[in-house]
C-alpha cells in the first residue's frame, strides 16, 4: 500500500499535497496496489484528494497537531504505516516533508529518497527512484533495497489530475505524544504562491541596480500571476527577503516558465533553476553566460524591455479573455 | 553550552561534475573539494559564537576517509575545539547518522547541528536521521538561534516565510543561510588546528538502505532563440504558441 502525506495550508490542503497523492496513486498503479492518504491537524476539505487518486482518506486530528512538530508527526506517520502496512511512503519536498523523511526512514527501517520528480521504475523488485544531484547538475538513480521506501516529491514533477468523485474522510484515533517544540509565532507572506510551489517565477539580479527598482518587476510578476525570486547577491545586500534567494545555496525551483532579469547566469545560480522548463533570459551583455542555459533570450536594456513586455502580456490578456 | 556539530566535504561549487564507470562513480579528477558551505559558514560559526556567549565547547565529528583530513582542519582553525573522525565511505546518509548518534549518545551534548543539506547530494536526510536515533527534537532549516537565557529560540524557514520556535531540553538543528555570517580562519587558528584532539573512530561495516546506481548530466538545452527587445508582441507569441508556458 502507498501512503501520502497530505499537508493543510491554514486547514485546507496544499497544491503540492494534490500532486503527491495523484504520484501516490501512479506509484500504486506500478506496485498494484493502491493509495491512501493521511492528513495531521486541523483540515476541511480533505475529501478532494479521493478525486486525486486516494483510496481512502485517514485524519489524524488533534488542537496541539496544528502546530508542525518532526519528531510528533513521525510516531504518527510511522504509527499509521505500519498499522496499515504501507510499502511506500511519500511526502512533499516541503519544509515539513523534508523534516519528517529522515526521521522515517531511521524509524521504519526504510531506504529514503528526497526529492524525487518522476515515477520509479520496478526492477528486480526493486524500487528505482531518480532525483536531481548536484543542485541540478546531474540526475541520480537511487536504489531502495529495504522493503519499505519514503521518498520525497519535488513541485512541479507531474501535473495533478482530478477524475472522479471526492471521498468521506476518516478519522483515526491515534494518541497524540507531547511534543517538546512550541512554534510560537508563523509569518508568512500572504496571497502568494510560495517559490517551491510556483508554476510561473519572475527573478532578478544585480542588474535591477536599485531596490527601488523592483515595481518593474513586480508588475511583471502580477501580470503573469508569478512569485518572484531573486539572485544571491541581491537578498545578501537586503534588497530582496533571504527566502527569495535561489540556486545551489538558496532553494532549487523547477517551475514551467522561469524569467531571468539581470542575472548573469553564475554556475551556483543555474545550479538552482536549470530544471525550469523554460528559461527566458533579459540581459544586456550579450556574452552573458545565462544566454547558454536560456530557451529565449532578449538581449537588451531591462528598464526598457521588462516594462514593454509587461505591455504586451496586458495586451495578450485582454485579447484572449 | 556542548556542541556538536556534523561536517561533510562537498567538490566545490564550481567543480565540472562528471562521472565514470558506465555513470556508476562521480569523476573526481581535477575536482577541488571544501567543506560544505552550510556546515562551515552557518552551522559552525554559529557554534562558535554561542560557545563565545555562553562558554562550553565545540566539537567537530565528520564521516570520511583521512584524506578528507583537511576540511577537519579547517574546522579546528576556525575554532572548534576538538573533533572526531568516523573512518568510512560516506555513501549513505543512514549510515553515518547511524555513526554520529552512536557517538553523540552517551556524551550530552546539548545541541547538534547540521547542515540543512550537502551542495553534492542535496539529501537533507542526515540531521533527522540523527535527531530520530537519540530521540530528540529536530529543527531543519534554522536561519536564527538566539538563546533568552537558557530557552534557545530558533527561526524556521518555511514556504514563503519563518516560523518561530522553542525548544525544550537538547535538540537537532539544520542550518540554512543567514544562521551566521562566514569566518575565514587566522594564523593562529590556523596553528593550533594542528595540535587539537582528533579522534578517529573505525565502525563496524553496516549495510545500506538505499543505493545510488546510476548518474547522468542532463542534455544541455538547444540553442536559444534570440527575440529583438523591441518586439515583446513575439515574446509573447512564442512563449504561448512554441512553448505554451502562458
Ligand atoms: C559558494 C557559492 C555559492 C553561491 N550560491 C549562489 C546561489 O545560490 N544563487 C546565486 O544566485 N548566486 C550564488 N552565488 C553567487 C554567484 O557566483 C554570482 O555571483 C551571482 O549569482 C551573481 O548575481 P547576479 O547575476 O545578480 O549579479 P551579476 O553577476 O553582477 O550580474 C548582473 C547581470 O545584470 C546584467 N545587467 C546589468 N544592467 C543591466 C540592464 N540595464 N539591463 C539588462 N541587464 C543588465 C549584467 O549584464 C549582468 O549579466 C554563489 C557563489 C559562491 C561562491
Ligand atoms: N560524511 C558526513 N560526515 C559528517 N556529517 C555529515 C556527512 N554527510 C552529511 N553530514 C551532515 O549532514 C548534513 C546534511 O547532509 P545530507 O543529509 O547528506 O544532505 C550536512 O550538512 C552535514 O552537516
Amino acid at each position: 500500500m502507498v501512503l501520502v502525506l497530505a499537508e493543510t495550508i491554514e486547514g485546507k490542503i496544499r497544491n503540492s499535497s494534490f500532486e503527491a497523492v495523484y504520484y501516490g496513486s501512479k506509484v500504486a498503479d506500478i506496485l498494484k496496489t493502491s493509495c491512501h492518504a493521511l492528513i495531521i491537524g486541523h483540515c476541511s476539505d480533505g475529501g478532494r484528494l479521493g478525486s486525486f487518486g486516494a483510496k481512502e482518506i485517514w485524519h489524524v486530528d488533534d488542537a496541539t497537531l496544528s502546530a508542525f512538530d518532526s519528531q510528533v508527526y513521525t510516531k504518527i506517520i510511522a504509527q499509521v504505516a505500519s498499522d496499515k502496512g504501507a510499502s511506500v511512503i511519500i511526502v512533499s519536498d516541503s519544509s515539513n516533508g523534508k523534516s519528517v523523511l529522515g526521521r522515517l526512514g531511521v524509524s521504519l527501517n526504510a531506504g529514503a529518497v528526497r526529492g524525487v520528480n518522476k515515477l520509479p521504475e520496478l526492477k528486480d523488485g526493486k524500487l528505482n527512484f531518480d532525483r536531481p544531484v548536484f543542485s541540478g547538475k546531474a540526475i541520480a538513480t537511487c536504489r531502495v533495497n529495504s522493503d519499505i521506501a519514503v521518498v520525497s516529491l519535488m513541485g512541479n514533477s507531474l501535473k495533478p489530475q482530478s477524475s472522479g468523485a471526492d471521498i468521506t474522510v476518516q478519522k483515526l484515533n491515534i494518541s497524540v505524544p507531547a511534543s517538546k517544540t512550541k512554534v510560537i509565532n508563523v509569518k508568512r507572506s500572504v496571497g502568494i504562491v510560495p517559490l517551491a510551489e510556483a508554476q510561473v517565477v519572475v527573478s532578478a539580479g544585480r542588474g535591477l541596480k536599485d531596490p527601488s527598482n523592483w515595481g518593474i518587476i513586480e508588475d511583471l510578476a502580477i501580470e503573469l500571476g508569478a512569485t518572484t525570486a531573486c539572485s544571491r547577491p541581491v537578498a545578501d545586500s537586503g534588497w530582496r527577503p533571504h527566502h527569495e534567494h535561489v540556486g545551489q545555496t538558496g532553494i532549487a525551483i523547477r517551475p514551467n516558465l522561469y524569467i531571468a532579469i539581470g542575472i548573469s547566469g553564475a554556475i551556483q545560480h543555474l545550479a538552482g533553476v536549470n530544471s525550469s522548463k523554460v528559461i527566458v533570459v533579459i540581459n544586456k551583455d550579450p556574452e552573458a553566460p545565462f544566454f547558454k542555459a536560456a530557451d529565449y533570450g532578449v538581449c537588451g536594456d531591462l528598464f526598457e524591455v521588462v516594462p514593454k513586455f509587461t505591455e504586451a502580456l496586458k495586451k495578450f490578456h485582454i485579447a484572449h479573455h | 553550552m556542548k556542541i556538536l556539530v556534523a561536517i561533510s566535504q562537498t567538490p566545490e561549487t564550481t567543480a565540472r561534475i562528471a562521472f565514470k564507470n558506465e555513470g556508476t562513480t562521480f569523476d573526481t579528477s581535477g575536482v577541488n573539494f571544501i567543506m560544505n558551505p552550510y556546515d562551515e559558514w552557518y552551522a559552525l560559526v554559529r557554534a562558535l559564537e554561542l560557545k563565545e556567549e555562553k562558554g562550553g565547547t565545540v566539537t567537530v565529528i565528520h564521516c570520511g576517509p583521512a584524506s578528507n583530513d583537511v576540511i577537519i582542519r579547517k574546522a579546528l582553525a576556525i575554532g572548534a575545539d576538538d573533533a572526531v573522525r568516523i573512518d568510512l565511505e560516506p555513501r549513505s546518509a543512514h549510515v553515518i547518522a547511524t555513526q554520529i548518534a552512536a557517538y553523540a549518545k552517551d556524551k550530552t551534548f546539548d545541541l547538534i547541528m547540521t547542515g540543512k543539506e550537502t551542495i553534492d547530494y542535496n539529501e537533507s536526510l542526515v540531521g533527522g536521521m540523527i535527531a530520530e536515533l537519540l530521540e530528540l527534537p529536530f529543527i531543519s532549516h534554522v536561519s536564527k538561534l538566539v538563546y533568552n537565557n537558557d530557552q534557545p529560540l530558533l527561526t524556521r524557514d518555511i514556504e514563503g516565510g519563518v516560523e518561530e520556535i522553542e525548544v525544550t531540553g537538547p535538540y537537532v538543528l539544520s542550518a540554512s543561510k543567514g544562521l551566521a555570517e562566514q569566518r575565514i580562519p587566522n594564523m593562529r587558528g590556523i596553528m593550533s588546528a594542528k595540535t587539537k584532539p582528533l579522534q578517529v573512530i573505525i565502525p563496524t561495516p553496516e549495510t545500506s538502505l538505499a543505493d545510488y546506481i546510476h548518474f547522468q548530466v542532463p542534455e544541455t538545452k538547444s540553442t536559444v532563440k534570440m527575440i529583438d527587445p523591441n518586439d515583446m508582441d513575439e515574446l509573447v507569441r512564442v512563449l504561448h504558441e512554441e512553448a505554451k508556458v502562458i
